[in-house]
């Protein structure tokens, strides 16, 4: 179910006004319903998928609960009996069970997502070298990736004793399956989102208009900007074209996915909003990034720091990588030895990230590319410091600030261009063509060919304009915040968005006069 | 605590860690910074700080870190 | 919120919803010129004198009948509810429809449309349902049409259908916002070129002779409508049988034996071109596939012949009323007849 289509806005509409409704201890129940609806309507099959998850974090979270309490209560029954080292032993033992019980969560949780995502791409892998292998059709439940990782890092958080485990299985299943944020994000924290759910909260109108604003405004990056450029996106992968094509796509593919995601999120906390919860933030003004390494702490922000918590420091600082350090140090010097846990930690995450982007190479080589970037970038860093020192004037004025931005964003599209394609020797091909196929004239004559016409690249154009002049004006303070202060002027905008999605969002089965022309019948 | 201040200045010489203290906040220190600084402060140290002590308050500034040591080496 | 600021908030929304309503005005296609037949099914709604007999189907009957000739040779007044590649669920709901406002004393059914059973075009959907007046029936013809690309809500919005179209709109977009111009005689589409049919093509062999299932099941739902409110269902099967639109021996039998099972009368006018006296030289202006004015007149002049004689239509050519409004009629079709040709 798409957040543009008329069921979705019905189960919606449905919801909220069942919602204000009730009395505040019960609204939680109106979310769960709406959430397994939503998940119903996209089909009946995938449901057990999600039970599965719930159920297992459900279950291995209050065993790890329960152990962590016996613990606490049994150090605390026998405080004088105990010395210092007893204490700190009994503690590293109830630990290590612990984590026992969290891998075995973890394994069961992650298998599923590994073994439904990933099986055939493994698989395809070996069939290079079995050809008579056959690949099995398994299906993708919805929104797989997301809510496993919200309910894995949901795991380790009460493993860290960062959460307390949720005793009310259904109290639980709403965590896991919050309907706004299912398809795309952003992957809440246990800690930040389930007690909102629970908590009795009067009527704002104020955060419910800003929360309306925000859907809309979502809608509008999503419709009139992302959907439109999409047309022309999918035209250029379609033929392959080269060389300036090449960068076009890169630029226009830049505003597909950031009007289709940073709108998606837009439409997922503004719904939230409406139902007075409040999700994290997922996108900081990305595309004024002045390095990669910025970039990724103001894009997808959650997923981010989903991977930093959760596998980087994790893996960067455990006990084996620490050995491995003191090692290298030893023996390959201090400037090695400080840079071998970062490095291996920092190439692991990133490998991992781009698969969880999706099971192919494409995306494996897209995360390895941004994590080169990255390392890169860290490693030149004496020298931007010395460039720093010796043209300070140059360094810190807005020109360069507006260079940097303009380089980040240039070569994070084409990365991302690996995502359009979907084959990476393809790819690496078409960037080669940038620099030996100048068809700027060409390009520039064929643009209408690409399925939009004059008009629908002017909206384009005006659209990404829009979006250009919002995010500068609301570098400060969002403009729905202060939009949202002045009902009137908010309902005129919101009437006017309304209006400008309906006619020029690109939505429904395109108007195409040809088909109305009567064929000879 | 001055050896803690070498090994920050190590890794940002342009920054002076006296004086700040909203270190994680203001981007200064990214998540890198904090491995190559923990991989740093556990050999400087002898201790070991887990993932789960990686907050924004342990590493907001010099003084909050050299506490999370103290807690991590008295404990 | 103060007051005040709700009413203004109001007011706002009140000239949004103004403004989309006349913006869904503006970007409905109009019609009036180039594909005509879109704007067929409105039009039945501004006749506002009785019928007896009403015609169903796609250009098998809006092409080969015209209303003006039944009245002026028989005094039989009739209206044509066709439009393009009219499915036979079309058929049924038009009629259901049609029930709403009057009664006819017969109705023909031209049986072309049974051999699909699936929708072939959304537009011609359109084209059929666009026009239909709000009602319980347009919404269970919508449901019963829809093809999987289409939503249920561009129906009762078209705006979500056409809101592209502010990209081709056209001087005819503002002068029919409010209004539209006929563009048939009673449901008769008026065609007067003239192209000779030169070549007799028959269809390619047909893998499954069956016809659909589902189209029986409409028939039988009209049959039974027909029966309920004591209408006469006449069945017929235009002259035309060409290439594309060829009408095969399999699909006869089946009609015939349908027929016959349910005691319906079944014209099949092709092998009764040379009775009607069809000329493929001048009678069609396509080669063949449909009828011109001239072709459809010595249809209707036969046909009208089987309806006063086998059905006992009456003559309502003494009735004043009717006959000046029927008047009117006629010299309009003359008028296009003459200044098309």
């Amino acid at each position: 179910m798409q957040f543009n289509s008329i069921p979705f806005l019905l189960l919606l509409s449905a919801a909220l006004i069942l919602y204000y409704c009730l009395p505040g201890r019960r609204r939680w129940y109106v979310l769960l319903a709406a959430s397994y609806l939503y998940y119903l309507a996209a089909g009946a099959e995938y449901l057990i998928f999600i039970v599965y998850t719930t159920a297992v974090s459900y279950v291995t979270a209050l065993l790890l609960q329960r152990r962590a309490d016996a613990e606490n209560a049994e150090l605390e029954a026998n405080r004088d009996a105990l010395t210092k080292e007893e204490r700190k032993a009994r503690r590293a033992k109830g630990k290590k069970q612990r984590f026992r019980i969290l891998v075995g969560g973890l394994v069961l949780g992650f298998g599923m997502l590994a073994v439904l995502k990933y099986t055939a791409f493994v698989l395809s892998g070996v069939q290079l070298f079995v050809p008579s292998l056959r690949i099995p059709d398994l299906l993708l439940p919805l929104g797989i990736s997301f809510y496993t990782f919200q309910s894995m890092g949901y795991l380790i958080d009460v493993y860290r004793g960062k959460a307390q485990a949720e005793r009310n299985p259904l109290r639980f299943a709403l965590f896991v399956s919050y309907f706004p944020q299912l398809l795309q994000g952003p992957i809440s924290r246990f800690g930040d989102l389930a007690h909102q759910f629970f908590e009795e909260r009067g009527f704002d109108g104020a955060r419910f208009r800003a929360g309306l604003a925000r859907t809309v405004w979502g809608y509008f990056k999503k419709m009139v900007v992302a959907d439109t450029a999409m047309i022309a996106v999918q035209a250029l992968v379609e033929q392959k074209l080269t060389g300036a094509y090449v960068v076009l796509l890169i630029l226009l593919y830049s505003a597909v996915i950031y009007g289709d995601f940073t709108g998606g999120i837009d439409i997922t906390i503004g719904i939230s909003e409406l139902f007075g919860i409040r999700l994290k933030e997922n996108f900081d003004r990305p595309f004024s990034s002045r390095s990669v390494k910025e970039y990724w702490r103001r894009w997808h922000i959650t997923m981010g720091t989903w991977f930093t918590d959760y596998v980087f420091y994790p893996l960067s600082v455990c006990a084996p990588m620490q050995r491995l350090s003191k090692w290298s140090r030893a023996h390959l010097g201090p400037a090695l030895g400080k840079r071998i846990p970062v490095y291996i930690a920092t190439i692991v995450t990133w490998f991992l990230t781009g698969l969880w982007h999706g099971a192919g190479w494409n995306f494996i080589v897209w995360g390895l590319l941004n994590c080169l970037c990255i390392l890169v970038s860290q490693e030149l860093q004496p020298l931007w410091l010395r460039w720093q020192a010796a043209a300070p004037r140059l360094s810190s004025s807005r020109i360069w600030g507006c260079w940097q931005a303009v380089r980040t964003f240039l070569l994070m599209g084409l990365i991302r261009s690996l995502d359009c394609y979907r084959n990476v020797p393809l790819t690496f091909r078409l960037w080669g063509s940038m620099f030996t196929d100048f068809n700027w004239g060409e390009m520039l004559g064929s643009l209408t060919k690409l399925g939009l016409t004059p008009a629908d690249w002017g909206v384009l154009a005006a659209g990404i304009l829009v979006l250009f002049t919002a995010s500068m004006l609301g570098k400060r303070e969002p403009l729905r915040e202060r939009l949202s202060r002045r009902p009137v002027l908010l309902c005129v905008c919101l009437t006017l968005g309304v209006i400008v999605i309906l006619l020029f969002g690109s939505y429904g089965i395109g108007y195409d006069a040809g088909d109305f022309i009567y064929g000879q019948f | 605590m001055e050896k803690l201040y070498e090994i920050l200045k190590s890794l940002h010489p342009d920054v002076d860690f006296t004086a700040q203290d909203d270190l994680i906040g203001e981007g200064i220190l990214d998540s890198l910074d904090i491995v190559t600084l923990i991989t740093e402060i556990n050999s400087a140290y002898d201790v070991s700080i887990p993932a789960e002590e990686i907050l924004p308050e342990n590493f907001c500034s010099a003084s909050a870190i050299y506490d999370l040591i103290t807690r991590l080496d008295e404990a | 919120m103060r007051k005040k600021q709700w009413i203004a908030c109001l007011c706002i929304l009140l000239c949004g919803g103004v403004f989309l309503w006349f913006a869904q005005l503006l970007l409905e296609p109009k019609y009036m010129s180039g594909n005509r037949e879109g704007a067929m099914t409105a039009e039945y709604y501004s006749d506002g004198s009785p019928h007896d007999v009403l015609f169903l189907g796609d250009c098998e009957v809006y092409e080969c009948y015209t209303p003006p000739t039944l009245w002026a040779e028989y005094g039989i007044t009739s209206y044509i509810r066709g439009t393009p590649q009219q499915l036979v669920w079309h058929s049924y709901y038009l009629l259901e429809e049609t029930l709403r406002y009057e009664t006819p004393k017969a109705v023909v059914f031209n049986v072309y449309a049974m051999r699909y059973g699936e929708p072939q075009n959304e537009a011609y959907n359109r084209i059929v349902l666009d026009g239909m007046h709000f009602s319980t029936v347009k919404l269970r013809a919508i449901w019963a049409s829809m093809t999987e690309e289409e939503s249920f809500a561009s129906y009762l919005f078209p705006l979500l259908r056409y809101h592209s179209r502010w990209k081709e709109l056209e001087q005819a977009d503002f002068q029919y916002l409010f209004h539209r111009d006929p563009v048939t005689h009673n449901g008769y589409l008026m065609q007067t070129d003239v192209v000779p049919k030169e070549l007799d093509i028959e269809g390619e062999p047909l893998s499954d002779p069956a016809l659909p299932q589902i189209c029986f099941e409409y028939l039988d739902r009209m049959r039974t409508l027909c029966e309920e409110k004591g209408i006469q269902l006449i069945l017929v099967k235009a002259p035309t049988n060409f290439w594309g639109y060829y009408w095969y021996d399999e699909w006869e039998e089946q009609i015939v034996s349908y027929a016959g099972e349910n005691d319906l009368p079944y014209y099949n006018f092709i092998p009764l071109e040379e009775e009607i006296g069809l000329d493929w030289s001048t009678d069609t202006y396509d080669g063949g596939a449909h009828l011109n004015v001239s072709g459809a007149e010595k249809l209707t002049s036969y046909f009208g012949k089987i309806l006063r004689e086998e059905f006992g239509l009456e003559d309502h050519r003494a009735d004043a009323e009717l006959s000046a409004v029927w008047q009117e009629k006629c010299s309009a079709y003359e008028a296009e007849k003459n200044g098309g040709t």
